[in-house]
């Protein structure tokens, strides 16, 4: 450890820490704008320059190892006169547009620039202009505001992987800009306009609404992917008009991904329902929330009277809250309705676990694994903060590998892949099974047959890789898989035998919330059909593993009430739409998938007659008489539902053998992955991530081969089929996957005419 | 034109020779025998390094850093790569004499290299050439090819086993690819930019690996020290100035040219040798040093000896060696506006002070220069030049500077002049 003074304070620090890192340590806080702690030391801003005893000139604190007995001044005359020549260069070419720039009263220039800027400016030459430059949908340019820090260049090389921004030319001709033709497209691109300490990269759905200094900032939790990502949530008059990252080193660090940044858009959409509507005779009619309940309840009641209880089932989707859960499961238990299903997007519920499945261990934890082996995940796409953390520890070292349907670019380098047909990813994982068997000398369970498995040398390598200090996840390619139980099973063998932590990613923000309470009961509830449903959040021809199956079913039944914050998305089929609360108008509790509970309050009142889920659903009990349905508030109901400890109840372990056993790929089969944005309702009604290259429309994608033995070039038309349904699709052709893979996205108004996400298809040119 | 005055880089070099440079002349003049001998004897590495030490060599690239002592900063005891970085950037204006070594005498780099790889363990070098310069770029190439023909340069050197590899790899033009360590980010395939220094390249050099980096000239006097003695290269020159070194004399002299000349001989000698004052005007002031370094006004200069203390005390600096000689018709706005075009033209532009700072300077010259200038433009420059020098990355933003302050501290009065009346004190 070594000794260093700061402004008269001493503290120690390890080797190697720079004196920014002990003046952070110490509380003292050194100007700085290139300078971020989860990027690259670029030293190029020189505002941090301090005064270093015995040193001639001064040093930047970002950049200067500290020597033991260093003696640093941060406030020195020195000091000060050195920084305030650097806020003088850096002012002399910015605009100083505050009064229009949406930065204004959040800008580190103008921050610093109050304690070390002259009144009056020396520079009276003429300034300079930088033309703007189109990054995409997301984030907009003002760049003759830039001040060079490249915070930018760095973030996207660095952190998200891929270097899409550089600084161009040379001197004061340097503009930071994208390749050229090209814009930003990176899954977690937003962040760099929390990292721009200027205007120059600005929000560009935020741009001009309000000042930031009108928005009161509340905190909530994201509501999409597993991870749980804290959010400062800025509203201004019961709206919410932007979302920033509340940092959590453990959870989402200092980012965010565009998906929870952007998503809020879809909270002040037109397609909001706020008020009760009941259709009659085909006519959708507004209607109060009394009779609207009475209605549901006298419905509900009858049905499970006339046609018994296996007649009525309730959907949910995984980013329900606990509450509202908890509240619906209550509500059926007491109409004696056993059928609750939130894992709308699987097709295979074979599998029982000792406990909820989750990440196996936390976030932070897993970070730090020796090496993790991701199998069926689009990883950057499903959890794109995760995808970023494991980035950063594979190049640190960690031992990263992947089985997959396609070989998704990581951004990270790989130290293993198996890439193979959807329907042969359990015969994959296998032949991995095997090396490990054979590397160890042991043989698998028993109901795990490894009879007919070849190992190669692949898969020798990734088994290798994987050691008592390693992680095996499964994703959400997994999770949506006709044989996930296999899958699951294998992969727990493989945990077991290697001594690697298994891990599920789970989907969505409550995933892991709703096994705890036991709202995924039935399994396919459309195996038989239903005479009422409730759908809460749910949108069957988007959430849903079949869409064709499930569209079919909530027309088949007699009566369907849809509990949601959009009217458009279930208009069709739905009887009943209650107005129910999104995220930001109700308190609630997600569970992640490191299985940390978070609550969260309401930002913003609900908007019309909208009503919390979990209030809607109390009341219900009551209009049906039901005992125990006076909660006074979501703590009340999310003490109940998760009561005790929730680590105990949390287990990937099998309870029963799955029995597992190689099977033969045969035809076509259809890798149905649901893109990033139309995870969910609100995903999929952000205009502005509508607009991103992540939101391009399905095509039906194959690889060279494929598309030769079907006669098809890409650009064509082609009709793809499955079990009762079709879609009409362009041709593309994709490098990334497999022989005999089509690419059909699923959850995508393209492709609800057909069946199942992972299941054969067949292909013909159309017209 | 090269002038072979005395000294050790051009000794016995017949200029008018089509093949001097190739690898029999070099080998007649005496080249590759310090190699052998060093080979032969396998003299320790750190006998080596003494030697260079003793002869008083320092960098020939500007700074002027004791070359033996900046070979003892490789971290001792390391295993794995480390490499070796001649630098033929050579972009400052003024200087010119490094591609006259190139043209004339590559052997003597190449050779200069190979001792340097023994005497430090680096296995891997290169040289970056000055884009401008190509055909001395594929000369050095077929220079190479050359020696590693005759058994000087590859694998097993001499049959012992010893092996180095050098690679010639050539610039775009850039001036701060001179910069040591931008010039190792460009070799990389990375835009021309200088890194932050600690950790020196010494310790974290080209792909991380600890690198030594020196000028051409450093590399090319190497042979001579070996083969005679660090004590006879010192005696050459003078205390603290060891041996003799290249002057690329320029601007209103009748004979403008390269002048190998022992360090220590007044400035007065040069200027004769290099025929004088042209036209016979008289001197009107020196840049001693290369673009950088600050003017010296004539009654200084002929008072000057070229080694780097005298010059330093004479408030200026022996840089590269550029020596721009100007008479008494120069407009000293005008030259600094030349000068300060080129820093603002050629900053990396990463950090601020030099990016924004470099620009600023140019434009107030510019606007003094075209009789726009104000009273306050003098302080304003002086003070904007304190906010550049000592604050920067690396030393373009000094050098960019101490043009600026030569200037003002010399000829301020024609500063004054130009602002006072719109128009030249000169012309
Ligand atoms: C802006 C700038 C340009 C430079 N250009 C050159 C150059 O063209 N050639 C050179 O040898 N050194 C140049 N240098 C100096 C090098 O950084 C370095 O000090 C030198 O190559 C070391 O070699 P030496 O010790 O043999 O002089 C430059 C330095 C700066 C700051
Ligand atoms: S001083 Fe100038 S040239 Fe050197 S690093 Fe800074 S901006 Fe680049
Ligand atoms: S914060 Fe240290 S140089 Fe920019």
């Amino acid at each position: 450890m070594l000794e260093i003074e700061i402004d008269g304070k001493k503290t120690t620090v390890a080797p190697g820490s720079t004196v920014m890192d002990a003046a952070r340590a110490l509380g003292v806080h050194i100007p700085h704008f290139c300078y971020h702690k989860k990027l690259s030391i670029a030293a190029s801003c020189r505002m941090c320059l301090v005064e270093v005893e015995k040193a001639p000139k001064p040093l930047p604190a970002c950049a200067t190892p500290v020597t033991a007995g260093m003696v640093v001044k941060t406030h020195s005359n020195a000091a000060v006169t050195a920084q305030k020549g650097v806020m003088e260069f850096l002012l002399i070419n910015h605009p100083l547009d505050c009064p229009i720039c949406d930065q204004g009263g959040e800008c580190h220039l103008q921050d610093i620039a109050v304690g070390y800027g002259a009144g009056e400016s020396r520079y009276r030459e003429e300034k300079r202009i930088v033309p703007n430059k189109d990054l995409g949908p997301l984030i907009t340019t003002e760049m003759t505001r830039c001040i060079h820090c490249s915070r930018c260049v760095r973030f996207t090389e660095e952190v998200a992987g891929y270097q899409e921004l550089g600084l161009a030319h040379r001197g004061e001709h340097s503009e930071v800009m994208p390749f050229l033709g090209k814009t930003v497209n990176s899954e977690i691109s937003g962040n760099v306009i929390d990292l721009c300490p200027v205007g120059a990269l600005t929000s560009k759905p935020f741009r001009y609404t309000v000042r930031a200094w009108e928005l009161s900032r509340r905190k909530s939790i994201a509501p999409h992917d597993g991870l749980g990502s804290n959010l400062i949530v800025q509203v201004k008059n019961h709206k919410v008009m932007r979302v920033l990252p509340l940092e959590n080193e453990a959870i989402n660090e200092c980012w965010l991904s565009d998906r929870d940044r952007f998503s809020y858009e879809a909270l002040n959409s037109a397609s909001r329902a706020t008020k009760p509507q009941v259709k009659k005779d085909g006519q959708w009619i507004e209607t109060d929330w009394q009779s609207a309940l009475e209605l549901v309840a006298g419905k509900l009641k009858d049905t499970v009277a006339a046609h018994g209880r296996d007649s009525v089932a309730a959907l949910a989707t995984p980013n329900s809250t606990v509450e509202e859960l908890f509240m619906l499961r209550k509500l059926m238990a007491g109409l004696g309705v056993e059928q609750v299903e939130t894992r709308l997007r699987a097709a295979d519920f074979r599998l029982h676990t000792a406990g909820a499945t989750w990440l196996g261990q936390s976030i932070a934890e897993l970070a730090q694994s020796d090496a993790v082996l991701v199998i069926g995940s689009n990883i950057r796409k499903e959890q794109p903060l995760l995808a970023q953390r494991l980035r950063q520890s594979a190049k640190r070292g960690m031992k990263l590998s992947v089985l997959n349907p396609a070989r998704y670019d990581l951004l990270a380098p790989l130290a293993g892949e198996l890439i193979v047909r959807p329907d042969q990813m359990v015969e994959a994982l296998l032949t991995v099974l095997k090396a490990a068997c054979e590397a160890a000398g042991k043989t698998a369970p028993a109901h795990i047959d490894l009879s007919s498995i070849e190992v190669c040398d692949a898969s020798r390598s990734i088994a290798a890789t994987l050691t008592a200090h390693s992680a095996i996840l499964l994703g959400n390619l997994a999770a949506h898989h006709p044989r996930y139980a296999e899958l699951h099973a294998a992969a727990a063998a493989l945990a077991e035998l290697s001594g690697a932590k298994l891990g599920v990613m789970s989907e969505a923000a409550n995933t892991v919330g709703a096994q705890l309470i036991g709202a995924e009961t039935s399994g396919n509830l459309f195996a038989s059909p239903k005479k009422a449903l409730i759908l809460l959040n749910a949108e069957v021809q988007f959430d849903c593993h079949n869409a064709t199956e499930a569209l079919a079913a909530v027309r088949a039944a007699d009566f369907v009430v849809a509990l949601n914050p959009f009217a458009d998305g279930v208009k069709d089929y739905a009887d009943v739409i209650l107005p129910v609360a999104p995220f930001t108008e109700t308190s609630g509790t997600f569970v992640n998938m490191e299985g940390r509970a978070q609550s969260f309050n309401g930002v913003v009142r609900p908007l019309g007659e909208t009503r919390p889920a979990w209030k809607v659903l109390r009341v219900l009990g009551n209009v049906l008489g039901f005992n125990g349905f006076d909660y006074e508030s979501s703590e009340a109901i999310r003490d109940e539902a998760l009561a005790g400890d929730i680590a105990p109840r949390l287990s990937n372990a099998l309870k029963a053998p799955v029995a597992v056993k190689a099977q033969a790929a045969s035809g076509l089969v259809r890798l149905g992955e649901v893109p990033l944005y139309q995870l969910d309702a609100l995903t999929r009604r952000a205009p502005a991530l509508q607009a991103t290259a992540d939101a391009a429309e399905p095509a039906l994608r194959a690889n060279a081969a494929t598309l030769a033995g079907l006669s098809l070039k890409a650009g064509d038309s082609a009709c793809a089929a499955q079990a009762g349904g079709k879609a009409l699709l362009c041709v593309r052709e994709d490098t990334t996957l497999p022989d005999g893979v089509i690419h059909i996205a699923g959850s995508h108004p393209l492709t609800t005419g057909l069946g199942g996400l992972f299941a054969p298809v067949t292909v013909e040119r159309a017209g | 034109m090269t002038v072979y005055v005395k000294g050790i880089v051009f000794e016995n070099v017949d200029f008018d020779l089509p093949r001097c440079w190739s690898i029999d002349q070099y080998i007649q003049r005496g080249g590759y025998a310090a190699l052998k001998k060093i080979v032969a004897e396998k003299i320790a590495p750190e006998a080596v390094i003494e030697e260079v030490k003793a002869s008083g060599l320092r960098g020939r690239g500007g700074a002027g850093f004791p070359t033996g002592l900046k070979w003892t900063f490789l971290p001792k005891g390391y295993v794995g790569q480390k490499y070796l970085v001649c630098n033929t950037d050579e972009g400052e204006p003024g200087t010119f004499k490094d591609r006259d070594i190139l043209a004339y005498n590559p052997h003597a780099v190449i050779e200069g290299m190979i001792l340097a790889a023994w005497a430090t363990g680096a296995t891997v070098g290169y040289n970056y050439i000055h884009g401008e310069i190509f055909e001395l770029y594929q000369q050095f190439e077929a220079a190479i090819e050359e020696a590693r023909a005759a058994g000087f340069l590859g694998d097993n050197i001499l049959g012992s086993s010893f092996s180095f590899q050098l690679h010639a790899h050539h610039g775009y033009g850039a001036y701060i690819c001179g910069e040591e360590s931008a010039l190792l980010e460009s070799i990389e395939g990375k835009k021309g930019q200088p890194r932050y220094k600690p950790p020196f390249p010494a310790v974290v050099g080209l792909y991380g690996k600890p690198t030594i980096i020196n000028n051409t000239e450093t590399f090319a006097s190497i042979p001579w020290i070996l083969r005679n003695s660090g004590q006879e290269f010192q005696a050459l020159g003078k205390p603290n100035s060891g041996g003799t070194k290249l002057f690329s004399v320029s601007g209103h002299v009748n004979r403008p040219g390269n002048y190998e000349i022992p360090l220590g001989t007044p400035f007065a000698e040069l200027l004769d040798m290099a025929g004088g004052m042209r036209g016979g005007k008289k001197l009107k002031a020196v840049i001693p040093g290369g673009s950088s370094a600050p003017v010296l006004p004539a009654d200084i200069a002929m008072n000057l000896t070229m080694d780097f203390d005298a010059i330093a005390k004479a408030g200026s600096m022996l840089g590269s060696g550029a020596v721009i000689v100007m008479d008494e018709t120069v407009c000293m706005v005008k030259a600094l506006e030349r000068l300060s075009y080129f820093y603002f033209e050629e900053s990396c532009g990463q950090c601020t002070p030099c990016r924004e700072g470099t620009g600023w300077l140019y434009r107030i010259v510019h606007r003094i220069e075209h009789g726009e200038g104000r009273p306050e433009d003098l302080e304003l420059l002086a003070s904007i030049g304190d906010n550049i020098a000592g604050r920067t990355i690396c030393a373009l933003g000094d050098a960019a500077v101490l043009p600026v302050r030569g200037m003002l501290k010399h000829f301020r009065d024609e500063f004054e002049y130009h602002i006072a009346n719109k128009r030249c004190l000169v012309g």
